[in-house]
């Protein structure tokens, strides 16, 4: 490792003020302080000891993020390769298909290794792009900007990632990202002041951009000649009884053996995750509880007023948690803690307003079949007025137990 | 150097311009630019009703009563706006009923009535007109590169002749969607700005304040 700091300390006058590469400077504190800690210490006060930093959080989001990264690789290509059991196929189409003979690896179902590799080839070039394609916007920006480059990328990368379709174009992964880290992060001068979540951002860009694909109607299949509706658009049709005829259980859902986005299948996963998020105190347990809270009233105050027409009113609430990317949204987007409420009492607001308008987009709006992704953006807009009017409120409060 | 009259005339196309520095009429670039040939018919309809209103209201600018003249400015800038409407509802019925109320509107946009209270009220005749004309220039200026971006992107043509192969007809063009929703409009218009500003840094307003400077590198 010495060998390293001492490779590092050599080529860092390079980088320094002066030094030929000094529009690089933000590269080379990237890997510096990746290897090491960084060498700035706070200069003046408050002098706060603590081991956290935004380096830090956002390492734990990731590792946060790995049961669900662990899910969306063997669930990929176990549905995958139960599709093709189904329609009898030989070999996938492609270059997967090339990897997967030459390797040999097959297309049993059955075997976790098989779904794996499968899905791993799905996985991988979507995650590749994104973060080729944003990290080369991020250098763009520190270099010009004159900015760190924050690991919070690797979050949105992720993230951003989990929630695409396997099947997505590459060259469409490429624009989502795009959008969410140049107009929703950088444009507002990068990490820290971005007021909307960058990986919904893009997610919601490409969602409008490409309705087609991106509706969220019919599954996302990485198998051609297969076809079928998501189970939330099932519930909107048929309601519960459509879900359940479809062959779809709650423990199916809950485990996440179902099509879906990548990452977002299953809700098992996602709790996992957001256990290590409140165990490790990166995110806030309240805004997680806000939106769960908000989520079972609203949808138990849709199942009371009940419809004849609608047949998504009687859902009942533990089919909302599962079905969707409601538990992925709930545990990883809202909490995002530079665009979420900062107050104690904001973020119960904050969660409440997610996970009410949730239901209500799911419920009511015929037009969108999920709506945590609407729900998470419009909630982050109104996270400062939020904030504010709690702050209002404590400062009245004081008032008048003072005066 | 230019004279007052080029200055006048070409000042609103880049310079000056009502859309990207003083950020005016926003609403109708918004609305009507999901076509490149409504776009088209918008500017024009701005252009006659802007060189009119300038040149009628700097021809009678000594005989308003300073107290009213905004209620003056507005019935003559309303009677152009019908006169256009129904012209246009006259020749040009499809194109027309496309843009719906925003050629009402254009009573409203800000720019015809900021024009006719900032330079007809003070200005001859002839040099009002041709400041009605440089405006209308730069707001077509912009509306025509918006209209082009979002029918291009959006539906794969121009002035409604395909000219990206779509792929619902076996072409590799995939239309984006976004592109007919008005917030891509919004999107284009600040990516025109940020260019535009990036080129001519005198146009970069200065911060209003910090909060505090987060890192190093950001001073002020």
């Amino acid at each position: 490792m010495s060998r390293l700091r001492r490779l590092l300390d050599r080529a860092q006058p390079l980088f320094t003020k002066g030094g030929p590469y000094e529009r690089f400077n933000a590269l080379f504190e990237v890997i510096d302080t990746f290897f090491y800690t960084p060498a700035d210490v706070t200069g003046n006060a408050p002098h706060v000891r603590d081991g956290i930093n935004v380096k830090r959080v956002m390492a734990w989001v990731v590792i946060a993020a790995l049961p669900c990264v662990l899910m969306a690789l063997w669930n990929t290509g176990y549905q995958a390769n139960t599709i093709m059991a189904g329609l009898g196929m030989e070999s996938a189409s492609g270059w997967r298909g090339v990897v997967i003979d030459g390797l040999g690896i097959g297309y049993d179902p059955q075997s976790v290794w098989a779904s794996a590799w499968h899905g791993l080839l799905y996985f991988l070039p979507i995650y590749l792009v994104t973060l080729l394609v944003g990290g080369l916007w991020e250098v763009i920006f520190a270099a010009v900007r004159n900015h760190e480059i924050n690991e919070d990328f690797l979050v949105t990368s992720m993230l951003f990632t989990l929630t695409l379709p396997p099947s997505i174009p590459l060259w469409q992964v490429a624009l989502g990202i795009s959008f969410g880290v140049v107009i929703a992060k950088e444009v507002f001068g990068g990490t820290g002041k971005n007021f909307l979540n960058p990986a919904l951002a893009g997610r919601a860009f490409i969602f409008f951009a490409f309705p087609a694909q991106m509706s969220g109607d019919n599954v996302w299949t990485v198998v051609d000649g297969y076809s079928g509706a998501t189970p939330l658009a099932l519930a909107a049709v048929g309601g519960l009884e459509a879900v359940v005829n479809a062959g779809i259980t709650w423990s199916q859902s809950f485990f996440g053996q179902l099509q879906g986005s990548l990452g977002e299948t299953s809700t098992l996963a996602c709790l996992l995750g957001a256990a290590f998020l409140l165990y490790s105190q990166v995110a806030s347990w309240r805004i997680m509880a806000g939106v769960l809270a908000g989520m079972i009233a609203t949808s138990l105050l849709f199942n009371l007023i009940g419809s004849q027409t609608n047949s998504m009113f009687s859902l009942p609430w533990h089919w909302h948690l599962v079905l969707g990317g409601f538990a992925f949204g709930m545990v990883f987007m809202a909490t995002d803690p530079v665009t979420a409420a900062m107050t104690d009492a904001g973020r119960w607001i904050y969660g409440l307003l997610i996970g009410a308008l949730t239901i209500a987009i799911r419920v009511a709006n015929p037009a969108y079949p999920e709506g945590i992704m609407l729900a998470i953006l419009f909630a982050n807009i109104f996270a400062p007025l939020i904030d504010y009017f709690v702050g209002r409120a404590n400062i009245k409060r004081r008032m008048r137990r003072n005066a | 150097m230019a004279g007052p009259t080029t200055k006048v005339l070409f000042d609103p196309l880049v310079n000056n311009n009502p859309i990207t520095l003083q950020i005016l009429g926003i609403c109708s670039a918004l609305a009507v630019t999901t076509t490149l040939k409504g776009s088209l018919l918008m500017c024009l309809a701005l252009t006659a009703v802007l060189v009119f209103a300038n040149g009628t209201i700097s021809m009678i600018r000594h005989h308003i009563p300073g107290n009213i003249r905004i209620i003056v400015q507005m019935t003559i800038i309303a009677s152009l706006v019908i006169v256009t409407d129904q012209f246009l509802k006259a020749f040009a019925a499809e194109t027309s009923k496309q843009l719906s109320v925003f050629v009402g509107l254009i009573i409203t946009n800000c720019i015809v009535l900021g024009r006719a209270e900032a330079f007809a009220t003070k200005n001859p005749i002839g040099l009002s007109m041709l400041d009605g004309l440089g405006n209308a220039m730069g707001y077509s200026l912009i509306l025509i590169i918006v209209g082009t971006l979002r029918e291009l992107l959006g539906s794969g043509s121009l002035l409604g002749y395909p000219v990206l192969p779509l792929s619902t007809a076996g072409g590799w063009f995939h239309p984006i969607g976004i592109m007919l929703l008005p917030p891509s409009a919004f999107f284009i218009i600040g990516l025109l700005i940020w260019g535009l500003r990036t080129w001519k840094t005198e146009q970069v307003e200065k911060p209003q304040y910090q909060i505090h400077q987060v890192h190093r590198t950001e001073v002020i």
